[in-house]
């Protein structure tokens, strides 16, 4: 299957022909997911956008939305005696309140990059007399993995392998951005992949009950400009749907056995969400009945008493309040190589991406 | 948080797990969230797992109907290119 | 000598670090001037202006696919020297062993070592080894330096580049990254993408001929294209944009970036080779490239402007422009 289509300079071109050629309002079109964050600033997508349509960063990156609590308490693992800490790439440089998995990692302690949780179910297997602990983060289409890992440690009977759940899930969230008084959204450009797994009926409460429109979006170029081509169409016609662009990889049914999966480990228990603050119901516990893979519970341990960063503007960053360049710290202070706030320091993060791909606030 | 490639489905292994390829390379990946999925489906591909097959018909009916946009046949002309302009 | 691996007593200067040198070092590298075992190599120089370089290698794992630290480190250095438009002729070795480390391991290397140096032309006169204690080093760490003879009147540098250069690469980006990653635990993927570790200097050495008034040449390693271009634009006080479309990359290393979440641009490599010409001189820059051993696949992939100074763009495969960043510490794979 050749999928370089949707990255053709032609039809991109005629997209972006037909996105001006719309009649609207000014609008602010925010996208949730972090992976469009990138996409956006790496194809200069913002630059061909005319000047009535604003294309914000929301809370999408789940690493940006981990509380330096979670991080604290991951930090504590790693510094328990005969445990391997496992996390994505992703987590690594995140700082907590006083310090971060990477600045652990140097210190001695056993941190190891993984790039799927079977990668932890293996060392696991191979390391008998270690504790492997894998850091559960990210949204919907990461928790089903993580599911998937403790069910198939339970069914080999793995003692030496848990979790440590800091997951946490969107729709809620985007309830959360929509009623907040301080934020300004039109229109949201819905996750791709966290799609591929929840369906569209979770969105649908910000089309019947707020009259928001939803597109659900892929990432290629092609993708993102089709599904703010069909936001736009959408606001000038008048509607509010909840509608798919990304066809080949999200069914209005999600996957089924996915959410079964997730449904049997987990339940939901309310989240702190960074910069925002806590969401009912979003975050992701393990159930009682494989309590028994949950680090927590496994691992007792005591982090110390979380701190918040002063001047850090990452939770009006997050909400699309201020743009990363906007951010007093932006560029002075707070740097991919000196990062302050998750934000910057996340490869998906809305600073970060500003901060790489363009030339914004740049001293 | 969606970092997902397609790949293909090249074998089947035993306890739902199976070997894919993304541009020549080689992955094992798990088929927990897609049990139905078979040799030669491209398949969504996020942190070791498969997410989803991804069905060749949609991409080219997106791709299609993309193509009739007005802004296609006046100006950039799909057509045009294929004359060699 | 009978030991099998590296012993504390092998770098205390006795009798066992003899024969250490006698048995191991002389006869992996087999070098006439080796065998003299003087302190220092008594050399002839053909010119009256030295370019030198010195380089350490800490790659791990040692032996990685297509090659090891042996051919990295004289590869490495021979194309650091040959940059500055010199002809490398010697190179000095200096190994910190681990205690503990395989003998037959360090054999391997050195004879990597030597079928480098002989193919780059290049000649290891000196060395030194010291040991340290299990646990304070990761097997094996090689410092090179080495020496070349630099033409009179050749200036090459990257602050000489100017707007209307045109930017050339010898080859395709990420291979080296990638096959080193491809063997990382909890990563493993498998790839038939090997290290693209080569010497480079008979390469550099034709594309001046067929180009007199190239301004520089700089090796892509770590940090990939991204720092090589950032570095050179900064030094020069000029931008650069490369067209996404014309830079060559292999289609596994393509395949393993998107999975891993990393850019093709910051990946590290040690057998390609950067060269800004001027314009008029580009077309047969690249046709000497072409016919040079390693540079099949070179290719213009973009030019040199006026600024903003340092800046280093990406005229994108869809037709957008977007700023080329450096690396920023490690690269990790990531899901997000």
């Amino acid at each position: 299957m050749d999928l370089s289509a949707f990255r053709d300079p032609l039809i991109a071109k005629g997209l972006i022909e037909a996105i001006n050629a719309t009649d609207t309002r000014p609008v602010k079109i925010m996208e949730v997911c972090g992976t469009h964050t990138v996409s956006i600033a790496k194809n200069g997508l913002r630059a061909v956008m005319p000047e009535r349509v604003t294309l914000l960063s929301g809370p999408g990156c789940p690493v940006c939305v981990t509380a330096n609590e979670d991080i604290d308490i991951a930090i504590e693992f790693a510094k328990q005696p005969g445990v391997v800490v496992t996390t994505f790439g992703d987590m690594m440089k995140v700082p907590g309140s006083y310090s971060s998995l990477a600045k652990e990692k140097a210190e001695g302690y056993d941190v190891r990059i993984v790039y799927s949780p079977l990668d932890a179910l293996i060392m696991a297997q191979n390391e008998p007399d270690k504790q492997v602990v894998f850091i559960g983060v990210g949204f919907e289409t990461t928790a089903p993995l993580i599911a998937a890992a403790i069910l198939r440690a339970k069914e080999s009977g793995l003692e030496n392998f848990s979790v440590f759940s800091a997951h946490k899930t969107v729709p809620a969230a985007l309830g959360a951005l929509v009623n907040d008084p301080e934020v300004e959204i039109d229109a949201f450009i819905l996750p791709g992949h966290v799609s591929t797994i929840i369906g569209t009926e979770p969105y649908e409460f910000l089309a019947e009950e707020y009259h928001v429109p939803g597109v659900v979006t892929g990432f290629e170029p092609v993708d993102v400009l089709q599904g703010v081509y069909m936001i736009l169409k959408q606001i000038e016609e008048g509607r509010a749907d909840i509608e798919i662009a990304y066809h080949r990889g999200v069914m209005p049914e999600g996957n089924t056995r996915a959410r079964e999966m997730v449904e049997q480990v987990f339940e939901p228990e309310d989240a702190d969400w960074r910069g925002i603050g806590v969401i009912p119901g979003t975050g992701l516990k393990i159930r009682e009945e494989y309590s028994h893979y949950d680090a927590v519970r496994r691992i007792p341990v005591t982090p110390p008493e979380p701190k918040d960063i002063k001047g850090c503007q990452c939770g009006e960053v997050l909400r699309g309040i201020t743009l990363p360049f906007e951010c007093r710290l932006f560029g002075r202070g707070c740097t991919p190589e000196h990062p302050i706030g998750p934000c910057m320091v996340s490869s998906e993060g809305s600073c970060a991406a500003y901060y790489r791909f363009t030339d914004y606030g740049k001293a | 948080m969606c970092l997902a490639i397609p790949a293909r489905v090249t074998t089947i292994e035993e306890n739902h797990m199976a070997t894919v390829d993304i541009m020549g390379v080689t992955r094992k990946v798990s088929l927990d969230l897609v049990p139905e999925a078979a040799v030669g489906d491209f398949v969504l591909v996020h942190a070791g797992f498969a997410l989803q097959v991804v069905d060749e018909a949609f991409a080219n009916e997106t791709l299609e109907l993309l193509k009739t946009l007005p802004f296609f046949e006046e100006e950039v002309g799909l057509g045009a290119i294929a004359e060699g302009a | 000598m009978q030991a099998d691996r590296i012993l504390l007593a092998h770098g205390s200067g006795g009798t066992m670090m003899k024969a250490l040198i006698d048995e191991v070092f002389v006869v992996g590298f087999s070098e006439e001037a080796l065998k003299r075992l003087d302190d220092a190599a008594s050399l002839p120089f053909p010119g009256s202006r030295i370019a030198m370089s010195t380089d350490t290698y800490v790659v791990h794992p040692l032996f990685f696919p297509g090659g090891d630290i042996g051919r990295l480190a004289i590869c490495g250095t021979v194309n650091d020297v040959s940059t500055s438009g010199a002809t490398p002729l010697y190179i000095s070795v200096g190994f910190i062993l681990e205690e503990g480390f395989p003998i037959e391991d360090l054999r391997r290397i050195l004879i990597s070592m030597r079928e480098a140096a002989a193919e780059a032309g290049v000649h290891i006169v000196t060395g030194d080894t010291k040991v340290v204690e299990k646990g304070h080093g990761d097997g094996c760490f090689i410092n090179t330096a080495g020496v070349g003879v630099l033409p009179e009147g050749l200036d090459l540098s990257g602050s000489n580049c100017k707007p209307g250069d045109k930017v050339l690469l010898s080859g395709t980006l990420g291979d080296h990254g990638i096959a080193i990653v491809s063997t990382r635990e909890g990563l493993e993927f498998s790839t038939s993408i090997e290290t693209d570790a080569a010497p480079l200097n008979a390469l550099i050495a034709n594309v001046l001929k067929a180009a007199p008034d190239a301004r520089c040449f700089r090796d892509p390693t770590r940090g990939g294209l991204a720092s090589t271009l950032n570095e050179l634009a900064d030094a020069s006080g000029v931008s650069i944009t490369v067209n996404e479309t014309s830079v060559p990359v292999k289609d596994q290393v393509r395949g393993a970036s998107e999975m891993l979440g990393y850019d093709v641009f910051q990946v590290a490599n040690e057998g390609k080779m950067v060269a800004v010409v001027p314009a008029e001189q580009a077309e047969a820059a690249v046709a000497a490239m072409k016919a040079s051993p390693y540079g099949e696949d070179a290719v213009i992939i973009g030019d040199v402007n006026e600024g903003p100074a340092g800046k280093v763009y990406v005229f994108t495969s869809f037709g957008a422009t977007r700023i080329m960043d450096m690396l920023v510490g490690e690269q990790l794979p990531r899901i997000c």
